[in-house]
């Protein structure tokens, strides 16, 4: 079959357009092989991980386990004080960074002359993303546990996670905002709106679905965080509840740590079954994530 | 008055009605700004800097009151770049710069001290592409009379503003629903009615239609004849068609030396399509440049 088309007069006749098709269709086939061990691959690994972790730890689930305070006796250890810990943790981190981030990336897109010096500031922002978690554990150290003298307190663990999160709140927030179209600032511009007034009730409610993702997940790296927790004095081994802000804590990664490089076998497989509970609370927090993105978007008539 | 050589527009149906018969005028003088009732913005000495590139050069017409006033021109002649001087949103624009004065009610609107904020609530802008903002039917219209403090009746208002804009009709029961549920026509109209609720003299309309099918275009045009009753209207049009059928003063530019947008002449409609002044004039209107 020939395809005839008219091109500014002159009628163009292509000859034999299926001579490539054959080649063209392997190669598509071919890629879509490869896209999918692609994700074989992730998938994989994910599995084995999972399988490992699950059939090591499975015979140490017991309702006990959840609500328990660690022991030296394997039988009788539980996380309780560290899945309060770690909830607490997060809730900090949260109230610190969202607030904070929002408030920066909004001056940055929305306020911000744009400059060399902004732009400045926006790659050091960047670079600060990629600093080693262990960088804002010592840093926390220094500032929260010694200068505001908070000691190895739930508080000074979750500021120096807020501190690890939030550059990437920030960027993440950046890029929302940027993301909304302009013409939607005009639209309220137009109508004799300030500044404050266009971000608030059009700006910021049209990014906040992409916010929160973005906060989200990195509230969910930051609760799988170790290194700077340790370095703020999160306890390994912990048999009380926090009661306040101020008391010593102990957080999931960190027991996971001081149990998996403990000899016995059996806490090795505590650890396991820990994973499986740290696991578990990833997963409530990004559903969670997904349901508030969905509350606020649907609140959005796009 | 009295130093007013040539009609722009004074409103009379007669001047538009009757093409000069008496040749072209060759000069085309404007009042001093201020001095004219039947002007609601006068502009002079306009010139517009992006960075370092003199986008438009010494435009000077008046915006006659309660009527329409169509911008036309080639692409790049500084047309868009005229009207959003007129509500300050070059402001919004990183390196514009707007030199020479724009008369409104006795204040020269581009004045540093004049707020931006509240010219844009007297001049009311509706743009090329339909931006309801992404809330209910009834959330659009009311939004702009809310932070502007105009108190009331909101729901007296939402009905007013959207029979204005000859939308309440389609829309009246479903005033809840997303304006983005609109059809593209449907959400111009809504654009309209948001930018009446707050009460402007003015309404800058840059290519209303420009993004519209031909049924929509149509309404369109006749509700902004509708509106110029109450209001002053300027709209940017890249259709000639669209300025001749609806404005009554017709504004052309066209791009001078470096591209910058130079105003050609400015004339009631019927005039300047029936019997241009200027030779560039007739060479667009009559398709042979553009």
């Amino acid at each position: 079959m020939s395809v005839e088309a008219t091109i500014g007069g002159t009628s163009v006749v292509a000859a034999e357009p299926a001579s490539n098709l054959r080649g063209r269709e392997v190669r598509a086939r071919i890629m879509s092989v490869v896209l999918f061990l692609g994700t074989i691959v992730a998938l994989v690994a994910l599995g084995v991980l999972l399988w490992t972790v699950i059939a090591r730890g499975w015979d140490w689930i017991r309702p006990g386990l959840f609500t328990d305070p660690p022991s030296r006796r394997p039988e009788n250890s539980g996380v309780g004080p560290a899945i309060l810990g770690t909830f607490y943790v997060i809730l900090l981190t949260a109230a610190f960074a969202f607030p904070v981030g929002i408030l920066g990336a909004i001056y940055l897109e929305e306020y911000a002359p744009q400059n060399w010096w902004t732009r400045l500031l926006r790659i050091n922002i960047s670079n600060l993303a990629g600093v080693p978690s262990i960088v804002y554990g010592l840093l926390g150290l220094g500032i929260f546990v010694e200068f505001f003298g908070f000691g190895r307190s739930l508080i000074a663990g979750g500021l120096a996670l807020g501190l690890l999160i939030l550059p990437i709140v920030i960027i993440a927030s950046q890029e929302a905002l940027r993301a909304v179209p302009p013409s939607l600032r005009e639209a309220g511009y137009g109508l004799g709106a300030t500044k404050w007034q266009v971000t608030r009730s059009h700006v910021l409610p049209a990014a906040m679905p992409g916010i929160l993702t973005g906060t989200i997940l990195a509230l969910s790296t930051g609760i799988g965080e170790t290194a700077p927790l340790l370095v703020t004095g999160a306890a390994s081994f912990l048999t009380s509840n926090p009661d306040s802000i101020f008391d010593r804590y102990s957080v999931l990664p960190v027991l996971i740590y001081g149990w998996s490089s403990r000899p016995q076998a059996e806490f090795q497989e505590l650890a396991a079954a820990a994973i499986m509970i740290m696991l578990a609370v990833l997963l409530v927090l990004n559903l969670t994530a997904i349901v508030l993105r969905r509350r606020v978007s649907r609140r959005l008539r796009w | 008055m009295l130093t007013r050589t040539t009609t722009v527009g004074t409103g009379n149906p007669a001047d538009v009605a009757a093409p000069s018969g008496t040749g072209r005028r060759a000069t085309h003088r404007l009042s001093a700004p201020g001095t004219d009732d039947s002007v609601a913005v006068a502009i002079r000495d306009l010139n517009a800097y992006y960075g370092s590139f003199h986008a438009v050069g010494d435009v000077a017409f008046d915006v006659p009151k309660n009527e329409i006033t169509a911008l036309i021109g080639p692409s790049g002649c500084g047309k868009s770049t005229v009207l959003r001087c007129i509500n300050r949103m070059n402001d919004l624009v990183p390196g514009a710069r707007i030199e020479g004065t724009i008369q409104y009610r006795g204040q020269n609107l581009n004045a540093r001290k004049v707020d931006a904020v509240e010219v844009r609530r007297r001049i009311g802008m509706v743009f090329q592409k339909p931006n309801p903002f992404p809330k209910s039917i009834y959330e659009n219209v009311v939004w702009g009379a809310k932070i502007n403090g105009i108190k009331g009746n909101y729901d007296e208002l939402v009905e007013r503003c959207l029979r204005q804009a000859a939308l309440w009709d389609e829309v009246k029961d479903k005033l809840k629903e997303s304006g983005l549920a609109l059809s593209g026509g449907q959400q111009q109209r809504l654009c309209i009615a948001r930018a009446i609720a707050t009460n402007p003299d003015v309404i800058l309309m840059d290519e209303p239609a420009s993004a519209l099918d031909p049924i929509s275009t149509l309404k369109i045009e006749e509700l902004m004849r509708e509106l110029e009753r109450q209001y002053t209207i300027v709209i940017v049009t890249h259709n000639m068609q669209q300025a001749a059928r609806v404005s009554d003063q017709t504004v052309f530019f066209s791009l001078g030396e470096k591209r910058m947008g130079v105003l050609v002449e400015a004339s009631p409609t019927r005039e300047l399509f029936t019997n241009p002044r200027d030779q560039r004039t007739e060479d667009y209107i009559t398709g042979r440049f553009g």
